[in-house]
């Protein structure tokens, strides 16, 4: 049978769709990608929008002092290397976690690298403030800047695990991130709404808290929320969460440091 | 809590006369509460800041109370009449000797 050319063009269209829908049949499709910061209230967007309310300004500053003071038994300092103002480090935070030297390596991670063998100093103990401090200080150079997480052949595998641990049931309530943070998002969870779990603003200074966490504290959090074994801080495990969730937030803005209700 | 903990005061840099300024004051503090505990059952002593005041030009304009119900890194935002030039001292003092004392200027035509 003969078609005519423009039944043809119909028929692509029809693949394209079909073909679409089955990619992001489980995805959050990239337009309607939303940062949580827009289902807060005025006062708390407020307070992340202004640094003279915004609590993680105090890091912002730490961060810095710690950032120029020599240390270790090299006796250098983070700025020694990438200067003074930590300009050097804009767009870095889009890009972690990434794979370097073959291990894959989140921006806490990669810190206590440099500290370990440039400065020949011990690492920082995970969500300590030295480190929270650190952390928020190179991150907020990349602010405004879009997260640039590709899937590459070296990632893909970790990139695939995190994914799997996102959408794998866990816990003694037997549920997976994706339950409430895709299939319910923008539901409610008792009076507040489920967000789509993007992690554009990490750290963030989460009220709650009443100081700066991490991402994987806020992922441990909601592990034992749904009364799982947690994973540890640092381990190979979260990072490859942490790596599914930048890919998935990928082209969405960096807002560190955010502020969290 | 270190002793120098950091701070910061917001206030408009000029004013006229008469006119009601915004002063906005934040210090880094943890606001430990006494009332939690460690782990393994010990009691985390408490550590808050119990006073804040704002002299404007040596007198005070404004002082508060802080209570274990505050939380870390208290903000605090109050309004006074621009008077005069001159500065804006804002002091905080807590347990175990803390002390935070900053400053910013303001010329009022």
């Amino acid at each position: 049978m003969k078609t005519s050319p423009l039944c043809k063009q119909w028929l692509y269209v029809l693949f394209a769709i079909m073909i679409a829908q089955s990619v992001f049949a489980t995805e959050i499709v990239k337009v309607s990608r939303q940062s949580s910061y827009q289902l807060m209230t005025a006062e708390n967007q407020a307070m992340q929008d202004d640094l003279n309310l915004n609590p993680a300004l105090f890091w912002l500053m730490d961060g810095h002092s710690i950032w120029k003071e020599k240390t270790g038994n090299k006796n250098v300092s983070c700025a020694s290397c990438h200067g003074d103002s930590g300009k050097k480090m804009s767009g870095a935070a889009t890009q972690f976690p990434k794979i370097l030297r073959g291990k894959l390596q989140t921006l806490e991670g990669q810190i206590n690298q440099c500290r370990v063998s440039q400065q020949d100093a011990p690492a920082l103990t995970y969500e300590s403030k030295e480190l929270l401090a650190l952390t928020t200080f190179v991150a907020n150079q990349s602010k405004g800047m879009p997260i640039t997480i590709q899937e590459t052949p070296l990632n893909t595998k970790d990139l695939q695990q995190g994914k799997q641990f996102f959408n794998e049931r866990m816990g003694q309530l037997n549920l997976s991130c994706a339950q409430c943070h895709q299939d319910r998002a923008s539901l409610k969870l008792g009076g507040s709404l489920i967000p789509q779990g993007h992690s554009t603003a990490y750290p963030i200074y989460r009220i709650e808290w009443q100081t700066m966490g991490s991402l994987q504290r806020r992922l441990r959090n909601c592990m034992s929320g749904v009364r799982a074994k947690q994973f540890e801080y640092g381990s190979t495990e979260m990072a490859q969460l942490e790596l599914y969730l930048m890919w998935r937030a990928s082209g969405m803005p960096l807002e560190t440091p955010g502020v969290r209700p | 809590m270190s002793k120098a903990s950091r701070t910061g005061i917001t206030a408009p840099t000029n004013a006229k006369k008469d006119s009601i300024i915004e002063i906005r004051a934040i210090a880094q503090h943890d606001m430990e509460t006494g009332f939690r505990y460690t782990e393994d059952g010990k009691r985390i002593p408490r550590d808050i800041i119990r006073l804040f005041s704002c002299r404007y030009n040596n007198e005070e304009v404004f002082r508060a109370d802080f209570y274990s119900g505050i939380g870390a890194n208290p903000l605090i935002i109050f309004t006074t009449v621009a008077i005069a030039s001159g500065t804006i001292e804002c002091r905080w003092i807590g347990d175990n000797g803390y002390e935070a004392v900053n400053q910013v200027n303001i010329t009022v035509s």
